[in-house]
C-alpha cells in the first residue's frame, strides 16, 4: 500500500470516528431519575433500543424511593431542571399537577392508546381531568397465603374474606414452636409503611382521616376498632417485634416460610412464587384483602409513574422516551425476553385481556385487587380528599409520618391504643390548622 | 509475682482491645461476607456465616449495571479536592491562631466549630439556589466547595491543635535568622507539623468520602460519587442486600486499603501531642 493511499484510509477512518463522536456528543440525552426496583432495572437494561430507534441517549439516575422523594421534590420546588423525566408516585402527582409543576400528557400520539390506561390508574395520575404521569407499572395490596398450612389449620379461603375470618385462621395457623406466624403485616413507622397499611385497613373498618371540613377524625370509634383490632391480631399472630416490619422484613420471613399469610403489594406475588427466593414458591394462594363488610375493601392503590418537569429543556425527547416505556409494545418487548411474569403490571387494560398474561397465577387476582380500590371514594363515608391510602395534600406525607410513629409506639407497648389515637388527634388537628384548613 | 500480674494485665488488655476492634470491625466483615452470597442466603435465618456457596454474581450484576469508574473519579476528586483546598486555607489561618492569638482566638475557634452543629437540611433550599443561579448543579466544583466549607471548622481546630504543641522559640529563632512569613510555614512549621498535617488530611478525606447529604442532593448523573451508587442499590420494595453488600464493598475498598497503608501515620498524628 503506498503511502498516499495509507494517509487516505487513515484520514476516512479519522473522519469517520470524529463524525461518529460529534453525533454521540451533539444527540440529546435526557436524565431520568428513578426508583431501585425491578421492573425499572429491568426497563433500564432495554434503554439501548430506545437510543437506538430515536437517537436519544438516556442517562438514569437511581435512588432509593424516600430519597429520590426528597431529591426530586427539592428540585421541582426550585425549577432546578435536572431531570427531564421524574418517577412519581400517585400522591404527588395530583398535588404537583395542580401547581403547575409538571406538563399536561395531553398530546399523546394516537398510537400510544392513552384510553387503554386502566381508569383507576389514569384517574389517582390526573388532575381535573388532565393526565399528568403515565403510569409505568401499578400496584394494589391483597392476601398472599400459605395454601399447605390452610389446609393443615382445615381452613379453606374464601376469594373475598372478611377481616374476623383473617384473625380466627391466624391465630389457627399459628405455630410458635415451628416459627410459624399466621401473620405478617407492616407495623414500621413511615407513611408509606406502616402508615399506608392502617390507613387502607381503616378504610375497611369505616374510618377517614378527614371529615368532609378537614377535621382530623382520630377520636372516633371507627379509628379505636381498627388499631385495636390489628394490635390484638398481632400480638396473638403476628412475628416478634412486627411494630418494626415493613415490606422488606415481611418479605425475608414469607420467603422462609414463617408466614401464614401476609397482606401487602400485589407486585410481591412474583418475589414470593419465584423458586430462587423463596422456599415455599409453590404453596403461595392469593385472595382480596379483607373487608368488614361496609363496603370497602382495604387494599391499597399506587402506581409508579413517569412525569415531566415544568422546567425541561427537553420535553419533546422526555415524551417520546414516556411513549416508549409506558406502551403495549414495550411490555411484549419483555414478555419475549423475560416471560409474561416478568412485564410490568397494573397499568393498561389490554394486558388483562391478553391470555399470554391470564396464565400467570397472581394476574386476575392483581387487577381484582386493582379495580376494587376507588381512590375518588375511598371511604365508607364521604371525604374531601382523593387517594386510598392517603390524602393528596401537601400536608400529609409530614402527618402521617408522625402519627404511624405513634401507632407504631402503641404496637410494641410503648403505649396504649387509646393514647396514641389521642396524639394522632392532636397533631393531625394542629398541624391542619396551622395550614389553614 | 509482679511480672505475672503485668502478664495476666497485658493478656486481658490485648484480648479486650482485640475484642472491641472485631466489634466495631464487624458490620463491614458482614458487608463483605454478605456481598459474596446469594440474594436468598443473604436473608437466610439462621443467618450463614462462612460455609455457602461463594459466588461473584452480585459484583457482576453491580459491574454491568453501573459505571463504579465515573463514580469512584468523582468521589476521588471531591474528596481530595475539597480535603487540599481546605488545607490550604486552615494552614495559615491555624498558624495566626496558635501563634499571633488575639483576645477573640477561643471565641472564634468556638464559633467556627458551632456551625457544624447547624442541621444540613436547614440550609438546603438556599445553597440549591444559588447553585442554580451559577449553573453548579450536579457539578464537581460545587461540591468541592461545600465539603470544603462544611470541612473547615474541623480541619483549623485539628491543626490549630497541632501547632500549639510547636515551640514559638523555633518560629521566632528562624525569624531571626531573616526567614519571610511563607519561608517560616513553609520550611519551618510544616516540615515539623507533618504527622499532625497528614492525619488532618487523611480525616478529612474519609469525611468527604463518606460525606452523603451533599452529594446526593446536590447531584444527578455528572457529578454523582460512591455515595449516590451505594443509594442505588437501597431499595424499600424488593431484598436486594446481596447486591447492595456489593455496591457498599466496592465503594468502601479504596479508602479502607488507603486507611490500611496509611494507619501508623493516621494514628502518629492523632496522637501527637497527646503525651508530653
Amino acid at each position: 500500500m503506498s503511502l498516499k493511499s495509507t494517509l487516505s484510509a487513515a484520514t476516512a477512518l479519522a473522519l469517520v470516528t470524529a463524525g461518529g463522536a460529534y453525533a454521540e456528543a451533539h444527540s440529546p440525552t435526557i436524565t431520568i431519575a428513578t426508583v431501585n426496583n425491578g421492573d425499572m432495572i429491568r426497563m433500564q437494561g432495554y434503554t439501548d433500543q430506545f437510543t437506538e430507534q430515536t437517537g436519544i441517549n438516556v442517562e438514569w439516575v437511581t435512588l432509593e424511593e424516600n430519597v429520590l422523594r426528597q431529591r426530586v421534590t427539592t428540585d421541582i420546588t426550585t425549577n432546578g431542571g435536572q431531570f427531564d423525566i421524574m418517577t412519581i408516585g400517585m400522591y404527588e402527582t395530583p398535588i404537583w399537577g395542580s401547581n403547575g409543576w409538571l406538563v399536561p400528557l395531553d398530546n399523546l400520539s394516537d398510537d400510544y392508546d392513552a384510553d387503554d390506561i386502566l381508569p383507576a390508574m389514569a384517574g389517582g395520575l390526573s388532575h381535573d381531568g388532565t393526565l399528568y404521569a403515565a403510569p409505568f407499572y401499578g400496584e394494589s395490596s391483597m392476601i398472599m397465603y400459605r395454601t399447605d398450612l390452610m389446609e393443615a389449620a382445615g381452613l379453606d379461603m374464601p376469594e373475598a374474606p372478611t377481616w374476623d375470618f383473617i384473625r380466627d385462621a391466624a391465630a389457627a395457623m399459628t405455630d410458635r414452636d415451628n416459627d410459624i406466624n399466621g401473620i405478617c403485616l407492616r407495623g414500621k413507622a413511615g407513611w408509606g409503611e406502616g402508615g399506608a397499611f392502617i390507613t387502607a385497613m381503616s378504610n375497611s373498618f369505616g374510618a377517614r382521616w378527614f371529615d368532609e371540613e378537614w377535621n382530623a377524625q382520630f377520636d372516633t370509634e371507627a379509628w379505636a376498632n381498627t388499631v385495636n383490632f390489628f394490635k390484638d391480631m398481632m400480638d396473638a399472630s403476628g412475628p416478634a417485634g412486627y411494630a418494626t416490619n415493613g415490606f422488606n422484613e415481611n418479605l425475608s420471613l414469607f420467603q422462609q416460610g414463617n408466614c401464614g399469610m401476609w397482606i401487602d403489594a400485589t407486585v410481591a406475588a412474583s418475589f414470593v412464587t419465584n423458586p430462587n427466593d423463596s422456599t415455599v414458591a409453590d404453596s403461595v394462594g392469593f385472595a382480596l384483602a379483607p373487608d368488614t363488610g361496609l363496603g370497602k375493601r382495604s387494599n391499597w392503590l399506587w402506581a409508579w409513574a413517569l412525569a415531566i418537569p415544568a422546567g425541561t429543556q427537553q420535553q419533546a425527547e422526555a415524551l417520546q422516551f414516556i411513549e416508549w416505556a409506558t406502551s403495549k409494545d414495550y411490555i411484549e418487548l419483555v414478555a419475549a425476553n423475560e416471560g409474561w411474569a416478568n412485564v410490568p403490571p397494573g397499568a393498561r387494560t389490554s394486558l388483562y385481556e391478553n391470555p399470554n398474561y391470564q396464565d400467570v397465577p397472581f394476574a386476575q387476582m392483581t387487577l381484582d385487587s386493582i379495580l376494587s380500590a376507588d381512590p375518588q371514594n375511598p371511604t365508607v363515608d364521604p371525604v374531601p380528599y382523593v387517594g386510598v391510602q392517603f390524602a393528596a395534600i401537601p400536608e400529609f406525607a409530614g402527618i402521617a409520618s408522625e402519627v404511624s410513629q405513634e401507632f407504631s409506639a402503641a404496637y410494641a407497648g410503648q403505649q396504649t391504643v387509646e393514647e396514641a389515637l389521642a396524639k394522632a388527634q392532636d397533631i393531625t388537628t394542629e398541624a391542619m390548622e396551622a395550614a389553614g384548613y | 509475682m509482679a511480672r505475672a500480674t503485668t502478664t495476666r494485665r497485658k493478656i486481658i488488655t490485648t484480648a479486650a482491645a482485640w475484642a472491641i476492634g472485631f466489634t466495631i470491625f464487624f458490620p463491614i466483615l458482614w458487608t463483605i461476607l454478605t456481598s459474596f452470597k446469594t440474594e436468598a442466603q443473604a436473608i437466610s435465618d439462621p443467618p450463614v456465616f462462612l460455609f455457602f456457596d461463594w459466588t461473584l454474581e452480585n459484583y457482576a450484576v453491580v459491574q454491568e449495571r453501573s459505571n463504579y469508574m465515573r463514580f469512584l473519579w468523582n468521589s476521588v476528586i471531591i474528596a481530595g479536592g475539597s480535603t487540599v483546598l481546605g488545607v490550604l486555607i486552615a494552614v495559615p489561618a491555624a498558624w495566626s491562631m496558635a501563634f499571633v492569638p488575639s483576645r477573640r482566638t477561643k471565641d472564634i475557634l468556638l464559633w467556627m466549630l458551632s456551625t457544624k452543629m447547624l442541621p444540613a437540611v436547614g440550609v438546603l433550599y438556599p445553597i440549591y439556589l444559588i447553585c442554580i443561579e451559577l449553573g453548579l448543579l450536579d457539578s464537581r466544583i460545587a461540591l468541592v466547595v461545600i465539603l470544603m466549607l462544611i470541612n473547615l471548622p474541623i480541619i483549623v481546630w485539628m491543626l490549630y491543635t497541632y501547632f500549639k504543641e510547636i515551640p514559638g522559640e523555633i518560629l521566632e529563632a528562624a525569624r531571626m535568622d531573616g526567614a519571610s512569613l511563607k519561608e517560616e510555614i513553609l520550611y519551618v512549621l510544616t516540615p515539623m507539623a507533618i504527622p499532625g498535617i497528614a492525619s488532618t488530611l487523611l480525616l478529612n478525606f474519609i469525611l468527604a468520602w463518606n460525606e452523603a447529604f451533599w452529594t446526593l442532593n446536590l447531584t444527578a448523573a455528572k457529578a454523582a460519587p460512591l455515595t449516590a451508587f451505594i443509594a442505588s442499590y437501597s431499595s424499600p420494595e424488593g431484598l436486594f442486600y446481596a447486591k447492595l453488600s456489593a455496591a457498599s464493598t466496592m465503594a468502601i475498598a479504596p479508602i479502607l486499603i488507603l486507611g490500611w497503608f496509611s494507619q501508623k501515620q493516621l494514628v502518629r498524628g492523632l496522637t501527637f501531642g497527646a503525651v508530653k
